[in-house]
């Protein structure tokens, strides 16, 4: 009996010291967490990198204010946001931050018969019906500018985000550039406060409320839309040309994005000039701290998002989303270098 | 020394264990308290009653009003009572006076197993299999035929989505059914085989014995019972959030979109960046916490006016 008893402990101190060993020889591990629009872009990232370098990342997609409060209070190595932070509101907090990813917001319609692209709208005709002021399919706004298509009397189901999300930020803010109406009485935000409309929780709450009410319309990232075999709509941007969604029109507005002027990089891709350009495209940020307590983990997150950079571009692509160019990211390297700091003031890259 | 000597001191150290455990559970209740008082304090200096009395909810601006939350809440726990009750009295008075035993233990089994089905199972059935249903098949149905209808009208228009206020107290209604039947039926069960069998051998129906013997002896459990379910149908969150429509907003109809108090905080606790934003939140807390607490109060009233009735 004792003996037995003797061995069990033997064997399960030899098994935790193992453990304890296992652990200390792959500790690099590096977290973040925020915005959910880039999920499955840096979830595949990660994936490919962990096998290549065997550094684990692990990100939580819980939004991007989240993100935000969760870098803030240092709890991760890095924060994601789809709202930029303003100049004014990096240095109150000693933050750094970067666009990492760009893609789209698409607005989806469930009515019956009409498939991806059918549909045309634009800006204003959009913003009153997420206004409340357009109500049913057929009304003349929208069958003017669709003559070809028969579309319903039946009323419009509004459908938006009900938690607050940079998907909601960037919807909104293009909403705001194109109704002078919305701008007044809306506003910007990663949540406002909705005329009408039902709202569900996330990209897939949104997606899957489109999906079920008929007459509906929503919007999602363009990955969602896309999984979930929603029909997205055409729009006219800028230039007043009709678009579809696709990888080529968010990488023509992102085109025209003038980075190199855009202090702490604050700056909007919605309504961006170009015959091409998506008018809702959208860029998604990084956030890290000035100063690094741990200078090894915070370059390890710097490593990471220089293989993603670099290496990243063909998972964008595959699954609709739009790499950043190359001027930008050698300007972003350059902002680390300066920027980026240990606790000491050593540089780390 | 034996035992006998040891007895008192015993005695003694198990009582004030049990003292301290119970001292926990009040030390609990005030830490929340106190948190929930503390966090609101922000929002109700910078709007005071207007928090309670308005239905603006604004992150934009940072104005937010409670109402719509607030009304809907209570609407929604109440019309799953109205629903809820009945249907559990039902099934509790069939499982102890009606049916035969091959019968009672099979659904006894099913009531326990439902009551243990967690609530975000509830909602994902409700928002994929129940409300596309109950939109096509209702409420195309109560649109055309009770929204034209003058004065109550207005309470059924919504276009037929599936999703809102009638939907959540639906699927809540059949959520604390099994809560409350289960309890009502432990509670039946403890009537007295002779009061039952005296009263049949007077001649009493069915009937009669359920409502003039078994009701009466088991009137504090019945009332703790519904208390539970309101309970549960006040605070119920995941379920909800999935098919309630999440808006802020009073509308006149039953059948449109709304948001609970637990609903809202579900839903935006995460990304809310404001100070005043986060502090309305833990105000709609605090809220909860006060109806919750006057709705036992009066059930406890009401139990002592059934007391002083009966002559106890």
């Amino acid at each position: 009996m004792l003996t037995t008893f003797k061995k069990g402990i033997l064997g399960g101190a030899a098994l935790l010291m193992a453990a304890g060993v296992f652990a200390s020889a792959q500790a690099t591990e590096i977290s973040g967490a925020g915005a959910t629009f880039p999920y499955p872009v840096y979830a595949k990232w990660a994936e490919a990198y962990e096998a290549k370098t065997g550094v684990k990342m692990n990100y939580q997609s819980i939004g991007s204010g989240g993100g935000i409060k969760q870098i803030k209070a240092k709890t991760v190595d890095f924060g994601a946001s789809d709202a930029p932070l303003t100049k004014e509101e990096l240095d109150k907090a000693g933050l750094v931050q970067w666009p990492m990813i760009m893609g789209g917001v698409v607005p989806v319609v469930n009515i019956k018969g009409i498939k991806g692209g059918d549909v045309k709208l634009t800006g204003p005709v959009l913003a009153d019906i997420y206004l409340g002021k357009i109500t049913k399919w057929d009304d003349k706004q929208i069958t003017d500018l669709n003559p070809d298509l028969k579309l319903p009397s039946e009323a419009i189901s509004v459908v938006e985000r009900s938690d607050g999300s940079g998907t909601t930020f960037n919807f909104t803010n293009y909403l705001a550039a194109v109704s002078p109406e919305w701008k007044k009485n809306i506003g910007v935000n990663k949540s406002v406060q909705w005329p009408v409309g039902v709202g569900g929780k996330g990209n897939e709450g949104v997606a899957s409320y489109t999906k079920q009410i008929d007459g509906s319309i929503g919007y999602v990232e363009y990955a969602y839309a896309l999984q979930n075999n929603l029909a997205y709509t055409q729009m006219k941007n800028k230039d007043g040309e009709f678009v579809s969604p696709t990888a080529a029109s968010f990488a023509a507005a992102a085109a025209n994005a003038d980075w190199a002027h855009a202090p702490g990089y604050y700056l909007i891709l919605g309504n961006q000039p170009g015959a091409k350009s998506w008018p809702i495209t959208a860029a998604s940020f990084i956030l890290v701290h000035k100063s690094q307590e741990k200078p090894e983990t915070a370059k390890e997150v710097l490593n990471f998002f220089d293989w993603s950079f670099k290496n990243g571009g063909e998972i964008a692509d595959k699954l609709d989303y739009v790499a950043m160019p190359e001027n930008v990211v050698d300007m972003v390297e350059k902002t680390w270098s300066a920027d980026v700091k240990g606790s000491n003031g050593k540089k780390i890259w | 020394m034996s035992v006998k000597q040891f007895r008192p001191a015993f005695d003694r150290g198990f009582h004030n264990l049990t003292f301290g455990l119970s001292m926990f559970v009040l030390l609990l209740l005030v830490a929340i308290l106190a948190f929930l008082v503390m966090g609101s304090i922000p929002v109700l200096q910078n709007q005071g009653l207007s928090f309670f009395i308005s239905s603006d909810w604004n992150p934009v601006t940072d104005v937010y009003g409670a109402l719509p939350a607030i009304i809907q809440t209570l609407i929604t726990a109440i019309i799953a009572l109205l629903i809820g009750v009945p249907v559990s009295f039902g099934i509790a008075i069939f499982l102890t006076e009606l049916s035969p035993a091959w019968i009672a233990r099979p659904v006894g089994m099913a009531i326990e197993l439902l009551a243990a089905i967690p609530s975000i199972i509830y909602g994902m059935w409700g928002l994929f299999v129940f409300a596309p249903t109950f939109g096509a098949a209702l409420q195309r149905w109560t649109m055309a035929n009770l929204a034209p209808i003058p004065v109550i009208g207005p309470l059924f228009a919504s276009p037929p989505m599936g999703i809102g206020i009638f939907t959540a107290s639906i699927i809540l209604a059949i959520m604390i059914v099994p809560f409350i039947s289960a309890m009502m039926r432990d509670v039946f069960t403890t009537v007295p085989a002779v009061l039952k069998e005296s009263a049949y051998g007077l001649g009493c129906t069915r009937w009669e014995v359920v409502y003039r013997i078994v009701l009466p002896y088991c009137r504090a459990g019945t009332v703790g019972a519904v208390m539970l379910g309101l309970g549960r149908a006040l605070g119920e969150t995941m379920a909800v959030t999935f098919v309630i429509g999440n808006s802020h907003r009073l509308s006149a109809s039953i059948m449109g979109p709304g948001a609970t108090i637990s609903s809202s905080i579900a839903n935006e606790f995460v990304e809310a960046d404001s100070k005043l934003h986060t502090s309305a939140l833990v105000t709609l807390g605090l809220t909860l916490f006060v109806i919750t607490f006057i709705v036992l109060a009066v059930a406890r009233l009401f139990l002592l006016r059934l007391k002083k009735q009966a002559g106890h």
